[in-house]
């Protein structure tokens, strides 16, 4: 018996060593230095209350970076969702070579965020701007990434290429595993392909959903890579009266706060991305629970 | 996972017309999804100058491709290769204590059935929700400062980034090995008690090897994250730092040939390569690990 409860130490002992070095006090240091003046460069490090969030709410830039991930977030949920199902409808058709396809809707998935955010730099700033250059169609001709305006709506449109793969998988699994007797039945007392769909299928599949929009919803509210690469915040607009970069979503925004050694703030901005990604994620996840009930 | 010929066919769009139109429309959306692939193979075979003529034109000579590659791999300010040695040492390293690791954490958790395994296990699950953002900063910062007190090097080596991996990498990998071992009947571990064998090499021994299907799935998740990763790399080994890994090269290399699209496009050609060659031999299990890994 002794000689087993060493084994159990001996076992659990590198993870949780690791995961209490990497993690918990990392994380209760950086709930302290939020309420604190850390600049990142003198070693002493002084109590300020709420000062650093008092301030937060008052700065222009914060509050538009703030905005624009919740739009974006939003804009990512929808554009993400609505393509990868109709692409899990496709791949489990009866469409030829369908195995091929599912396989290479998920290979953007494969490339990380920082070369294919410059991947789609060259293709938005050059073949675009050439294409619409060389066959004159103006509204070509101005990079979607240069204007304030469309810069969201063109990030979250990349972000769906990425995703939109890896989501059908999701889906993919969670219609094959939907028993087959009832479809036929369905469509013994021929009800039409659009109320199959509807009425069977996506209420058959509400859990793929609650799994899907919780994915969609933290990894675009956390978007740092795509977003570096891509616009590196850029294109420069106005909020508030202040000058503002008009796609510097959150991470972004908490990065470059700290490359200028404003490490306390960054510290209050990334506290208030962890407690906002908390409630909203907690709130998504049990609205679509009680759905799931109701299906 | 199983091909999709055999399942419910019943529920879907019947007619020939609909499904030529359908089989149409799907060629489009591949052709789609596929052309920023072949806009970096077409460009990286050209020089600035033909790109900024004409980024859609296929490229006059082919053999530009091998002198931009020998370009990047010879550069004086970029160690390519050398961030790619990096990059994959410190993938494999990270991916072998991970799955031991936690696998071996897994089960203690299991198997024990106290209070205080329960409240470990909740921590781990619990953590997975902190975001990296909250993190990134003071971890740095605490490794210097636990690092001296040690007398180790965590910042800017390959052993200190490892072990942070297997810090990040164990709450999801613990969860998912979790799961899979309570399935495993208890009594394939009594017997092996019984026949004399120790609680250490009945893990090894028996449960260990079970666990296959299931690593398939921990090494895939893992690995596709952990070799994309860029800021985890950039503050533990800085941005010029003796070891690389690939996405910092590639960015300091953009940043070092502002606007110079045939090397940078090449830069991204070679680090997705690997990948993208890995992916066509293991395509079956790394779509089945993802599925699995994202349900569970």
């Amino acid at each position: 018996m002794k000689q087993s409860r060493v084994i159990n130490v001996l076992f659990l002992l590198p993870c949780v060593f690791s995961f209490v070095m990497i993690i918990i006090v990392p994380f209760f240091f950086g709930l302290y230095y939020s309420m604190t003046d850390w600049n990142g460069i003198s070693n002493v490090v002084t109590f300020a209350g709420f000062k650093n969030f008092r301030n937060l709410f008052s700065s222009a830039d914060f509050l538009y970076s703030f905005l624009i991930t919740i739009a974006y977030t939003g804009i990512n949920i929808v554009f993400v969702n609505i393509v990868s199902f109709g692409l899990s409808l496709i791949v489990t058709s009866k469409v030829k070579r369908r195995n091929f396809y599912r396989a290479g809707f998920f290979v953007p998935y494969l490339i990380g965020g920082i070369v294919l955010g410059y991947i789609w730099q060259f293709i938005l700033n050059n073949i675009l701007v050439s294409i619409g250059m060389n066959m004159s169609i103006s509204f070509l001709q101005t990079s979607f990434l240069s204007l304030p305006h469309t810069v969201i709506w063109t990030m979250a449109a990349v972000n769906t290429w990425q995703y939109a793969g890896y989501i059908m998988l999701i889906y993919v699994a969670s219609i094959q595993s939907i028993p087959s007797s009832l479809m036929e039945a369905a469509n013994v007392d021929g009800a039409s392909y659009s109320t199959r769909v509807f009425k069977i299928l996506i209420p058959m599949m509400a859990n793929a959903f609650t799994i899907s929009l919780f994915l969609t919803l933290t990894t675009s509210f956390k978007q740092f890579d795509m977003n570096l690469t891509l616009t590196n915040g850029g294109p420069a607009t106005r909020f508030l009266d202040m000058p503002v970069k008009a796609s510097q979503l959150l991470a972004m925004n908490i990065f470059n706060t700290a490359t200028a050694n404003r490490m306390a703030e960054a510290q209050a901005k990334a506290v208030v991305l962890f407690v906002v990604l908390l409630i909203v994620s907690l709130i998504q996840v049990s609205v679509n629970k009680r759905k799931e009930v109701e299906m | 996972m199983k091909d999709t010929q055999q399942l419910n066919s019943k529920w879907q769009v019947s007619g020939r017309t609909t499904l030529v139109l359908l089989e149409v429309f799907t060629i489009f959306l591949f052709i789609l999804f596929m052309v920023p692939f072949g806009m970096v193979v077409l460009n990286s075979a050209k020089t600035s100058k033909e790109i900024i003529y004409n980024a859609i034109a296929l490229p006059s000579d082919w053999g530009q491709l091998g002198v931009n590659i020998s370009l990047i791999f010879n550069n004086s300010s970029v160690d390519y290769l050398g961030a790619f040695l990096d990059s994959t040492l410190i993938t494999l390293f990270s991916l072998i204590v991970i799955v031991i690791f936690s696998s071996m954490a897994a089960w203690v958790l299991v198997r024990n059935k106290t209070v205080w395994s329960t409240v470990m296990f909740m921590a781990f699950v619990a953590a997975m929700v902190i975001p990296f953002q909250v993190l990134m900063y003071p971890l740095v910062r605490w490794l210097r400062v636990s690092g001296s007190f040690f007398g180790i090097r965590l910042l800017g080596t390959i052993p200190g980034i490892v072990f942070a991996y297997l810090g990040f990498g164990s709450p999801l990998s613990i969860f998912i090995f979790h799961g899979f071992i309570k399935n495993i009947p208890y009594e394939l571990e009594e017997s092996a008690t019984i026949d004399g064998c120790s609680r250490g090499r009945t893990f090894f021994a028996i449960i260990f090897p079970l666990l296959q299907p299931i690593i398939v799935t921990v090494l895939i998740l893992n690995g596709i994250w952990i070799w994309n990763d860029y800021l985890l790399p950039l503050l533990l080994l800085g941005s010029n730092g003796v070891v690389q890994t690939i996405p910092i090269a590639v960015t300091a290399f953009a940043g070092a040939y502002l606007k110079q699209w045939d090397l940078i496009l090449t830069s991204t050609l070679i680090a997705m390569l690997p990948v993208i060659v890995l992916y066509l031999f293991a395509q079956r299990y790394i779509i089945k690990g993802m599925v699995e890994g994202s349900i569970k």
